[in-house]
């Protein structure tokens, strides 16, 4: 039963309101729908009539292809969630155990490492010295680390786990750890950590999305074929669709020059679009529910 | 009683700042060891290049056999890489559209997220109002590349929707859309509003619902229309965070998007004029023509003016609501 309430906006009003959101909603939807329906068309009929919401003939050459001969592209379906699962836990790890020092109040010199983990978010030498730094000495290029050390660390999340560590967690529990003899270390693992669910499911996702949508470390530090991600393959395919051809060639994929001419290109480029976002929609519910708690955690001023 | 338990006995007063550290070392060993490997990497990846910055006053040359010897066998130069940079025919062009797009950016992007917040506030249907919020969402968890791939799905001359399916039928002229550069503008200020819009407009939501309600209700006894409450309690109390939401986007208007305007347009040549901005600029002079000098000198002048700007920012947060500003 809906309760009746004098300030409600006018049926009218609502639905105005109503038509303006399901045109946005439109605009962000049926771009997806889109690939998902291109990706399963006939290679032909898109040559020939170009895409369509509707189209002529369905297919599943694309996805039967990257499953049968685009060993490149499984690949780079296996790099890209080795960087997210490996990097997103180790960024974890090596966040928790930054913001927990300098959310100790006993800790004298937590003002001096807040601001050093600070000061990164508000300059940076600008990306070539930091390219030099990453090639000539951390070698970095071309390693399978080169995706994964560089977003390890990140400001803006150490300071928001600074922040839950030292507002959320009773320094009661903490202090009660210590009489019972436990170190610092014994006393984050066991106490603070399992406290600390919420914000390492927030941050975490947010880390699982960087790690999952970067094209951008590759760009920089990576060009040996066998190392590419799925969305730098997609961008290497963007410049060069005849890459998908190439990539495929070396990895062993197509290597009858007849199925190399058959590789239907349109189609599987669209599938790998599809194949970054799937994940994406699946895991969405999930998204959804620690990111709202994430903008009323990172709400809390640092 | 743990005020006995937490009691240390004082030997001596410390020396001086340095030994004070290094029995701070000693008494809380663990927490400095569980500083260290992010210490490690800020000071590696965030400290070293900023004083690797100066590589922008020198004339890089890989003389040496790692960083340190190259750095030290260049020669200084000054601020030749800066004036080679500033001199540059694009420099006004970058720059320009750098902040134009941003200015854009901001502009409308905020004026659309706090409309549908509003709108997403009063909507009767609140299951309705999360299907759309759900939507709304969804791009800002794409990938660039991902958005320029779906872009191409409506873009592409010879293929995409709004050519074959829109254009063709209607007898309209179809339009080269990676070379001509008459939509750009409005093509990439589209895609930063799709993928940031429904984001921010949830941040918007987040403060509204919080909203005292009994705010509304004095008001609608005092015989207020609902135009009338959005007005004079919706916005007064929304103003502080778009004021902070906004000055720090201001702060970084001297940033852009690398993945958007190289990727949406596709790299595509003819378009330059219209999607060439600092970041882009950047990344070509370094990785297309390997020139470490004047890039550098690019990169440093971005960041420096980003810096400076952020600083201001703040600053002008802290006098609105010192509790909102970063520091």
């Amino acid at each position: 039963m809906k309760e009746f309430n004098a300030n409600s906006i006018t049926k009218k009003s609502n639905f105005i309101l109503n038509i303006i959101f399901m045109i946005y909603t439109l605009f962000c939807l049926v771009p997806l729908i889109l690939a998902l329906i291109v990706s399963f068309t006939d290679e032909n009929i898109i040559n020939t009539y170009g895409y369509s919401f509707f189209p002529r003939k369905l297919s599943f050459a694309s996805y039967q292809y990257v499953l049968l001969n685009g060993r490149a592209i499984i690949n780079a379906y296996g790099i890209t969630i080795f960087n997210t699962v490996v990097g997103t836990f180790l960024s974890l790890i090596v966040i928790a155990l930054f913001a927990y020092p300098i959310s100790r109040k006993e800790f004298k010199y937590r003002y001096f490492f807040t601001f050093l983990v600070f000061f990164t978010m508000l300059f940076s030498g600008g990306m070539v010295p930091w390219y030099l730094v990453c090639t000539q000495v951390l070698h970095l290029k071309d390693t399978i680390w080169a995706m994964i050390i560089p977003y390890l660390m990140n400001g803006w999340y150490v300071i928001i786990m600074r922040t839950f560590f030292a507002t959320t967690i009773p320094d009661s529990i903490v202090e009660a750890a210590k009489i019972d003899g436990a170190g610092d270390f014994k006393t984050f693992m066991v106490i603070v950590l399992p406290l600390a669910k919420p914000v390492l499911a927030t941050v975490g996702l947010f880390i699982t999305l960087t790690y999952w949508n970067d094209f951008w470390l590759p760009m920089m530090l990576i060009n040996k074929d066998g190392l590419l991600s799925l969305q730098y393959t997609m961008v290497k395919i963007q410049t060069n669709i005849a890459y998908l051809t190439q990539i495929n060639s070396a990895a062993g994929g197509g290597n009858v020059a007849g199925v190399i001419a058959a590789i239907p290109t349109e189609t599987v480029r669209m599938a790998m679009a599809v194949m970054a976002i799937g994940p994406i929609v699946i895991a969405y519910p999930f998204f959804q529910k620690y990111f709202v708690k994430g903008l009323t955690i990172g709400a809390v001023k640092g | 009683m743990w005020m006995v338990v937490n009691y240390v006995p004082r030997v001596k007063k410390p020396v001086n700042k340095f030994s004070a550290l290094i029995r701070d070392i000693v008494q809380h060993k663990a927490l400095y060891i569980m500083l260290l490997p992010g210490l490690a990497l800020i000071l590696l990846l965030s400290y070293l290049p900023m004083l690797g910055a100066l590589v922008a006053f020198k004339d890089f040359k890989y003389l040496g056999n790692n960083f340190f010897e190259n750095f030290m066998l260049s020669k200084w130069v000054g601020f030749t890489n800066f004036e080679f940079f500033l001199k540059g025919p694009d420099t006004w062009l970058i720059t320009r559209n750098t902040i134009g797009y941003n200015l854009a950016f901001i502009i409308l992007g905020n004026i659309i997220a706090i409309t549908f917040s509003l709108g997403l506030n009063e909507l009767l249907n609140k299951k309705v109002g999360r299907f759309y919020q759900s939507a709304m969402l969804l791009p800002y968890f794409l990938s660039w590349i991902v958005m320029s791939y779906l872009f191409y799905g409506f873009l592409s001359v010879d293929r995409g929707i709004l050519n074959v399916q829109i254009l063709q039928p209607l007898g309209i002229k179809t339009i080269s859309w990676y070379s001509d550069t008459t939509w750009w503008p409005l093509i990439l200020i589209a895609a930063n509003v799709l993928k940031y819009a429904g984001y921010n407009s949830i941040i918007y939501l987040a403060t509204l619902t919080g909203i005292d309600e009994e705010l509304y209700e004095a008001a609608i006894l005092d015989g207020a229309t609902k135009w009338q409450q959005i007005v004079n309690i919706t916005l007064p109390l929304l103003s502080n965070v778009i004021i902070i939401l906004l000055l720090f986007s201001v702060g970084r208007i001297f940033v852009a998007d690398l993945g958007l305007f190289y990727y949406v347009p596709m790299l595509s040549g003819p378009l330059f004029s219209v999607t060439q901005v600092l970041d882009t600029y950047v990344y070509r002079a370094l990785m297309n023509s390997g020139d470490i000098g004047m890039s550098s000198a690019a990169g440093l002048y971005q960041s420096m003016i980003g810096f400076i700007l952020v600083l201001l920012a703040n600053f002008a947060v802290r006098k609105i609501d010192p509790d909102k500003a970063l520091f």
